[in-house]
């Protein structure tokens, strides 16, 4: 039933909805905000579906998107409230005061990068998706280390390259590029034979730009696959945010949230 | 005629050029120190200090990267002697042909100054961009295909526009004569090209030529953004997993190591070309 | 008989309009030194020039020991290689130690061994008093030691003809001496010469025939006696009136 009201009020442009249930300190009134009465959101440009569409954070679309708009609702902000800045992942971790009261940015959560910065607790669970050409016989792979002696193509700053490094054992250097769109172009060009990316942009990519591709399988980056909120070390929201994230997890609204903006990983073999 | 005694001796000039020297020994140290001191003095007691030095001068994350960049470094140094040698063999030709005014060579000239306006107007990282992705979408036949060689094929094309230019600065400032006497000696127009006007050009742009080297060397971190693991890109990935941006420092000394020795040496060439024009060196103590 | 070593007939030289060769006739015969005077200006370097092929000729014929090297289409290369030319700012190659400047030609353009070019080289430097600079730099030799080079350079490949351009105007005076002593040597030598000079003494007592030059024309030649002493044309008298009243 709360499922289903907060699906209705997502399928609106921008459907937070100012539940404010956390109360005590954490009110829009109580936090030490970046810019007071506004809660600043930060992701970087471009944003890639399936966590944003359009490149437009502000429309609500898409899982992350919407997973902000859910934790602004919670901690008492309306959708109008919410203001978007752009971060780039680059400096998202850099000393000194930050842009934004959070950063979403489909960043995992390990323990070297948590000695910099704060993460809310995960508000998702993606593991890695192997793309290949349906064509290839990888299409049909068994293991993981079928792909040893691929060419394998991922976006820098994501755990895929210490995924592929540590779990693939790649003989070739794996190729590294900027944007997950040069990933995409270097497959296209037969630079890369596969792609790695988190399983949810696979899903993504292969119903989308990529054709005649397929995922091949999921596997589990060793450092885990679990996605947090970035906030300053020590932030004083910190504890409110992971309150948020919590409860979304515990009434079933991030679940909703995987089901209404990311395909199913049910069908998708894990490799070994 | 009485003989003046002297007014000064040979003694108290002497004491008082000494007592000059001191004087501008003790006042450029002062200055060093207030001036060294003083900014450092302000970074250490900045309230971000202990973060920064955490997050850029982390000695453990210094320790677990830097054999990782170094060996990215080393496709750095590859590439630039590679296309170093590539750029100094094509920048000539395309000098040459600029400045040969042969009837025979008038459409490759034409060729040549379109080739040179377009790379030198366009940023150097868009046509390696260009370069990595688009040229195998064409699908040619016989077109290399690996990331770093097409790269490495975009540096030297940027490059060469560079240094064809400083190629033909030193071209045309040899003096007509000079190719004159070659031909009175019975020397071909290839021949007193190659042993007189060419030699000459080549020593007379040598430090502006190592200037355009040194920022090549710099400008190889480009290629990563097609794909290979240059000592940049291994930094990077470092620096996003450990959310530490030591790597990049220690990128940065190895770009510095390569380039300092460089850039001494240019200025040493300089230095010895102003002596040998009689320059303006006079303002300064020798 | 063997025709002249140099023969020029009719030339005519013009740049952008202007002429600076207005048919110009002149024979030049083996052994024989010709002294080319006239005003700065009046075409002397150019018609030096125009002997070696330096600048091509607009109409006339040039022979070399009889045979025509202006024709059209012909490669001079050849023909320079048959010829020397000495020039007023030397014109050395300021990259290359001196007896490597005296020796390019002979290596390169004649495909002399470089051991023995180095040798007659040496020995050439030597004869100029030049033997202890042979390892120089042009920029550490006085003007007058450049040009010494200069004119072995020319030598070393055994031309038909020397041409001098003006070959002592650009040193200092108490140079000049040391400069037209190899000249007398070399004809002294039965080498055959063009010297255009403004050295009217050195002109006088050194050359075969003395040629005046003006406004692209030969004014008037003759034995050296009889155009300084008594010069037939209005134009040579002026020439000279004024040379003499500058001393």
């Amino acid at each position: 039933m709360l499922a289903a009201t907060i699906g209705a009020g997502l399928s609106t442009a921008v459907g937070a909805t100012p539940r404010g249930v956390l109360g005590g300190a954490c009110t829009p009134a109580k936090l030490k905000l970046r810019d007071p009465g506004h809660l600043t959101v930060a992701t970087d440009s471009p944003a890639y579906p399936p966590y944003f569409e359009n490149n437009k954070p502000s429309n609500g679309k898409g899982f992350e998107s919407a997973v902000a708009y859910a934790v602004a609702g919670e901690l008492g902000f309306t959708a109008s409230q919410v203001k978007w800045v752009v971060e780039p992942f680059d400096s998202s971790y850099a000393p000194g005061p930050k842009s934004f009261d959070f950063d979403i940015n489909e960043i995992s959560i390990t323990k070297q990068r948590a000695q910099e910065v704060d993460f809310s607790t995960p508000y998702y669970t993606n593991p890695q998706g192997i793309i290949v050409a349906s064509s290839s016989p990888l299409a049909h792979a068994k293991s993981l280390a079928a792909f040893r002696k691929a060419t394998i193509g991922v976006q820098i700053g994501t755990t895929s390259l210490s995924a592929v490094t540590a779990e693939i054992k790649p003989t070739a250097q794996p190729q590294v590029f900027n944007t997950s769109n040069d990933v995409v172009s270097a497959f296209k060009i037969h630079r890369v034979q596969a792609i790695v990316v988190d399983l949810a942009t696979a899903f993504d990519l292969t119903s989308t730009v990529l054709s005649h591709t397929t995922i091949a399988g999921q596997f589990s980056a060793p450092g885990g696959d679990n996605w947090g909120l970035l906030l300053a070390l020590h932030s004083p929201l910190t504890m409110c945010v992971d309150k948020a994230v919590n409860a979304l997890r515990a009434n079933g609204t991030l679940s909703a949230l995987d089901k209404r903006w990311i395909a199913s990983a049910a069908s998708v073999p894990v490799l070994h | 005629m009485t003989t003046l005694p002297p007014l000064t001796t040979r003694e108290d000039r002497a004491r008082a050029h000494r007592h000059r020297a001191r004087r501008s020994i003790t006042i450029s140290a002062i200055s060093t120190i207030v001036v060294i001191g003083g900014l450092v003095a302000y970074v250490l007691t900045s309230p971000g200090w202990p973060r920064v030095r955490r997050q850029f001068f982390s000695a453990s994350v210094f320790g677990s990267s830097f054999g990782s960049v170094l060996s990215g470094f080393w496709l750095d140094v590859r590439m630039f002697l590679i296309v170093e040698v590539v750029v100094l063999v094509f920048a000539l030709l395309i000098a040459l042909v600029r400045t040969m005014r042969v009837p025979v060579l008038f459409p490759l000239r034409m060729l040549a100054i379109v080739y040179v306006d377009v790379f030198r107007g366009v940023p150097t990282i868009l046509v390696v961009y260009l370069f990595g992705f688009a040229v195998p979408g064409l699908e040619l036949s016989g077109m290399p295909t690996s990331a770093t060689t097409l790269s490495g094929i975009a540096l030297a094309l940027c490059y060469s526009a560079y240094v064809s230019e400083v190629f033909r600065a030193g071209l045309e400032s040899i003096h007509p004569s000079q190719a004159g006497a070659a031909l009175a000696l019975g020397l071909t127009p290839t021949q007193a090209l190659r042993h007189v006007i060419v030699p000459q050009a080549v020593r007379r742009v040598l430090p502006p030529l190592l200037n355009d080297f040194i920022a090549l060397q710099k400008d190889v971190a480009l290629v990563s953004v097609v794909g290979p693991q240059e000592a940049f890109r291994v930094a990077q990935i470092f620096a996003a997993q450990y959310f530490n941006y030591t790597p990049l420092m220690a990128a940065a000394l190895l770009y510095l190591s390569v380039t300092i020795p460089l850039t001494r040496l240019v200025d040493r060439m300089q230095a010895r070309n102003m002596r040998e024009r009689g320059g303006l060196l006079a303002l300064g103590p020798r | 008989m063997s025709p002249p070593v140099l023969e020029l007939r009719g030339v005519t030289k013009s740049y952008g309009g202007t002429d600076v060769l207005r048919g110009i006739d002149l024979t030049v015969d083996e052994h024989e030194a010709i002294a080319l005077i006239g005003a700065s200006g009046s075409g002397k370097s150019t018609l030096l020039r125009c002997i070696d092929l330096l600048d091509e000729i607009d109409d006339g014929d040039i022979l070399l020991d009889g045979e025509p090297i202006t024709v059209p289409g012909l490669d001079p290369v050849p023909i320079r290689r048959r010829l020397g030319l000495v020039f007023q700012a030397f014109n050395l190659f300021p990259h290359m130690r001196v007896i490597d400047n005296v020796t390019l030609g002979a290596t390169r353009a004649q495909s002399v061994d470089r051991a023995q070019a180095r040798a007659s080289g040496l020995a050439l430097l030597e004869r100029f008093g030049l033997g202890d600079r042979a390892d120089a730099y042009p920029d550490n030799l006085s003007g007058g030691q450049q040009q010494r080079v200069a004119i072995a350079r020319a030598l070393l490949t055994h031309p038909r003809a020397v041409l001098l351009d003006e070959v002592t105007s650009a040193l200092d005076p108490e140079l000049v001496g040391e400069v037209l002593d190899i000249i007398r040597e070399l004809k002294a030598d039965g080498m055959t010469m063009i010297i255009a000079t403004h050295e009217m003494e050195f002109a006088r007592d050194f050359a075969d025939r003395v040629c005046f030059l003006a406004d692209g024309r030969i004014v008037e030649h003759g034995p050296p006696e009889q155009i300084f002493s008594a010069p037939a044309q209005p134009e040579t008298q002026r020439f000279l009136a004024r040379l003499l009243a500058r001393r």
